[in-house]
C-alpha cells in the first residue's frame, strides 16, 4: 500500500483513500469488569482496491465492519471513509451514508425472509433515495451478471436456496452503485463448487465497478482469489480494560 | 414502501395477526355497537313525542307528569277537572287539545281515555302523526283502538272483544266484566309508548266505572248520551304560537280553580335523560375497557415477534433504515390492523343492524337506523388510532432497542 501524503477531504477521489484509519479504539461492556477494547492502529485501502482481511474468531473483524458500516460509532481516533470522517456525522447522517455508500453481505440472513427477492432489492434502492428508472437497467444487467433467472425476482426469499439467497445479497449490494462493499465470510455457508463460482462472479464485479472492498474471513482457502492480504492482527490488537479511559 | 413492506410482514405472520385482528374486530364492534345504541336510544326516546308544546296535569314533579302521561310509566298522583280542560281548549294560543285518563289497564297494557283529536294531532318522530294499520278510529264508547304492541302479543284482530280492568296490573281482582270492548282499529307499529297503549275514548273510562246496574242499562243501549267526564289525568297542549308558551304555561301554573300544573316536554325530557347518563356512561366505559384489552392483545402480538424479528431488524439495519423507520414500521404494522378492524367492524356492525332492522322493530320496537357514520364514530375512529400508536409504542421500544443494540454479524 502506498501511503499519498496531505490527504484532505479533497473531491478528487483519485486522491482519497477508500478507508483510513487512526488510532480507533472501542470498548465493549464498558460498565462491566471484564470489558474489551480493541485498537486499530493505522490502515488504509484506496478505492478500487479489494483487501482479504483474516484473523481468528475475536480478533476484532465483527467490530471493525461495525465501525466501517457505522452502525458502531469509534470512541476515540478517526475513520475516514472517502474523506469523510465517520464521527463528524450523527448516528442518521452514518445511517444515511451507509445507505448510499455501502454494500454489506454477511454468512448468512441477508435478506428480509417476507419480502420477494424484488422487494427486497426495492427496498436497498428506497433506503438509497436512488431513483427507480436506475434500479430497471442496472437490475438486468446484475441478474445477467450474477447467472440469476428473471423468474426469481417474484419468489419470495424463504423459497431460495443458500447459495441463491447469497448471490442475491451480492445482487442487492451492488444495486445502489456502492463504493464500498464490506462482505462478512458469504462463502461459509455454500459447498466447494458453488464457493468458487460466487468468489470469481464477486470478484469480477468488483473489478468492473472499481469497487473497493473489504472480504472478512478466517477461511485461508479463499486467499488465493485476492491480491492484497491483511492479516488484522497487523494493525489491531486488544487492550486491557485498565489502559484505556 | 413502507406500506407495502408492513402488510407483507403481516401477511407472513397471518394466523396470530387474523387472531388479533378477529379480537380487534369483536371489541370495536361491541364500541361502536354501544356508541350507536346510545344515540339511537336517545333519539328514539326523543321522538316518542312531538309538537306538543306543553304538558298539562296535577301538580306533581315535572318527571313524574311526563313519566305518566308520555311514557305510561308511575301512576298519576291526582287528577285534574275536566272543565279546566275545556276552559284551556277555549284559550286563543292554543291551537288544539288532547286529554288523556289514565288508570286502568287491559293484560298489563295501559288503557287511556282519550278523544279522536288524539289521532289527529299527537305526533311522534319527527312530526309524524299516528297511521291505522288496520280499522278505523273509535266512534261509540265500547270501540278501542289498539297500539301495535299490544295486539300483536295478544293476538288481536280487528273485531274482536276485550275486556278492561280497572287498576294497572295484569291481573285485577274488580274485573269489568260487563263492559266488553270492540278492537276498531290498530295503529301501526311507532316505536313509542303509543305502541303498548289501549285507547278508548273519555266516556268508556267513565262507563266503566259506572255502578254495574247502569253499566249494564248502558252496554245493552250504547247509543245513550253519557254526561261529560267530571275530570281526566292529564292533556297535551298545542299552541298556534310557540312564544307564547311561556306566558300560558305560568297563567296555568297559576290558575286559581283548580290545581294545575305545565311543563315543557323538551325540559322534563332532557332531564328524564339526564338520569340515564350514567347507564349511558357505564357502557360506554365497559366498550372502551374492551378496546384496551384488544389493543393490548396487538401490543403483545407484536412484542412477541420481536426475538425472531432480530435478524430482519439487523438487515434493515445495515441497509441504512434508522432506529426510526424501524419503530415507524412497527407502528404501521399495528395500524394497518387497527384500521382495517375498524372498517370491517362498521360494515359488520351495519350489516347486522341491516338484518336484524325489521326483527327489531316487530320484537323490540326498536327503531335502529343503519347508519352508524356520524361525528361520534369518526371521533371514536381518532381514538382507536391514537390508542393503537400508543400500545404500539411499546413494541415499538422494543424494536428501537433492538436496533441501536444492532450489529453485523455474531451474536
Amino acid at each position: 500500500m502506498t501511503l499519498k501524503e496531505n490527504i484532505s477531504n479533497d473531491k478528487i477521489i483519485n486522491q482519497v483513500a477508500a478507508i483510513e484509519l487512526q488510532n480507533v479504539v472501542h470498548t465493549y461492556g464498558k460498565q462491566q469488569a471484564n470489558s474489551k477494547s480493541l485498537h486499530f492502529s493505522q490502515w488504509k485501502v484506496e478505492i478500487g482496491q479489494q483487501v482479504f482481511l483474516y484473523g481468528d474468531s475475536g480478533s476484532g473483524k465483527s467490530t471493525l465492519l461495525n465501525l466501517l458500516s457505522g452502525i458502531l460509532a469509534p470512541q476515540l481516533g478517526s475513520i475516514k471513509l472517502f474523506g469523510t470522517e465517520m464521527s463528524d456525522l450523527s448516528n442518521s447522517g452514518r445511517d444515511r451514508f451507509r445507505a448510499e455508500n455501502i454494500g454489506v453481505v454477511f454468512q448468512q440472513f441477508n435478506l428480509i425472509p417476507y419480502l420477494s427477492v424484488a422487494k427486497n432489492i426495492e427496498l436497498a434502492v428506497y433506503l438509497a433515495k436512488s431513483s427507480k428508472q436506475q434500479l430497471v437497467e442496472s437490475l438486468q444487467q446484475l441478474m445477467a451478471a450474477l447467472k440469476l433467472p428473471s423468474s426469481i425476482l417474484h419468489t419470495p426469499v424463504s423459497s431460495l436456496s443458500v447459495g441463491q439467497q447469497q448471490r442475491v445479497a451480492i445482487m442487492r449490494a451492488f444495486i445502489n452503485a456502492p463504493k464500498l462493499l464490506l462482505i462478512d465470510e458469504p462463502t461459509s455457508a455454500l459447498d466447494n463448487s458453488a464457493k468458487h463460482g460466487f468468489m470469481t462472479l464477486l470478484l469480477e464485479m468488483c473489478q468492473a465497478h472499481n469497487t473497493t472492498m473489504i472480504f472478512v474471513s478466517h477461511d485461508t482457502g479463499l486467499e488465493p482469489f485476492f491480491s492484497l492480504r491483511t492479516p488484522i492482527t497487523s494493525f489491531c490488537n486488544g487492550i486491557s480494560d485498565e489502559v484505556v479511559g | 414502501m413502507l406500506t407495502s413492506i408492513a402488510w407483507s410482514s403481516l401477511v407472513s405472520r397471518r394466523k396470530t395477526v387474523f387472531l388479533t385482528f378477529l379480537s380487534l374486530v369483536v371489541s370495536i364492534s361491541v364500541l361502536i355497537s354501544v356508541e350507536h345504541i346510545r344515540l339511537q336510544a336517545k333519539e328514539s326516546f326523543n321522538r316518542t313525542i312531538s309538537g306538543v308544546d306543553l304538558i298539562v296535569g296535577a301538580p306533581s314533579g315535572e318527571l313524574n307528569l311526563l313519566l305518566y302521561s308520555v311514557f305510561r310509566m308511575g301512576s298519576p298522583t291526582n287528577n285534574i277537572d275536566y272543565n279546566s280542560f275545556t276552559m284551556l281548549k277555549a284559550n286563543k294560543s292554543v291551537a288544539w287539545a288532547i286529554p288523556v285518563s289514565l288508570g286502568d289497564s287491559h293484560r298489563g297494557f295501559r288503557v287511556m281515555g282519550t278523544n279522536t283529536d288524539y289521532f289527529k294531532y299527537f305526533k311522534y318522530g319527527s312530526d309524524k302523526p299516528l297511521t291505522m294499520a288496520a280499522g278505523k278510529e273509535f266512534a261509540s264508547p265500547f270501540e278501542t283502538v289498539l297500539g301495535a304492541d299490544v295486539a300483536k302479543e295478544l293476538g288481536y284482530k280487528q273485531g274482536d272483544k276485550i275486556v278492561i280492568a280497572h287498576g294497572i296490573g295484569s291481573t285485577s281482582f274488580v274485573n269489568h266484566d260487563q263492559a266488553p270492548f270492540t278492537v276498531s282499529g290498530i295503529l301501526a307499529a311507532t316505536g313509542t309508548p303509543v305502541d303498548k297503549t289501549v285507547h278508548v275514548s273519555l266516556a268508556a273510562i267513565d262507563a266503566i266505572h259506572l255502578p254495574p246496574s247502569q253499566l249494564k242499562k248502558l252496554v245493552d243501549n250504547p247509543d245513550t248520551q253519557l254526561a261529560s267526564p267530571k275530570s281526566i289525568t292529564a292533556m297535551m297542549l298545542g299552541l298556534n304560537n310557540k312564544f307564547a308558551t311561556f306566558t300560558l304555561q305560568r297563567q296555568i301554573n297559576n290558575y286559581k280553580k283548580d290545581r294545575l300544573m305545565a311543563v315543557l316536554p323538551g325540559v322534563a325530557m332532557a332531564q328524564l335523560w339526564q338520569l340515564m347518563a350514567n347507564v349511558e356512561n357505564l357502557l360506554q366505559v365497559i366498550g372502551y375497557l374492551v378496546l384496551l384489552a384488544s389493543l393490548f392483545g396487538l401490543a403483545t402480538m407484536l412484542l412477541a415477534t420481536m426475538n425472531e424479528r432480530q435478524r430482519e431488524i439487523a438487515v434493515f439495519r445495515i441497509l441504512g433504515a434508522s432506529p426510526k423507520l424501524i419503530v415507524s414500521l412497527i407502528i404501521l404494522e399495528a395500524l394497518i390492523i387497527s384500521l382495517l378492524a375498524l372498517v370491517f367492524s362498521i360494515g359488520f356492525v351495519t350489516l347486522l343492524l341491516t338484518l336484524l332492522d325489521s326483527w327489531l322493530t316487530a320484537e323490540y320496537g326498536l327503531f335502529l337506523s343503519n347508519n352508524v357514520f356520524s361525528m361520534d364514530l369518526l371521533k371514536l375512529s381518532a381514538v382507536i388510532t391514537a390508542a393503537t400508536v400508543i400500545t404500539a409504542l411499546i413494541p415499538g421500544l422494543e424494536a428501537y432497542k433492538n436496533a441501536i443494540h444492532t450489529q453485523l454479524s455474531g451474536r
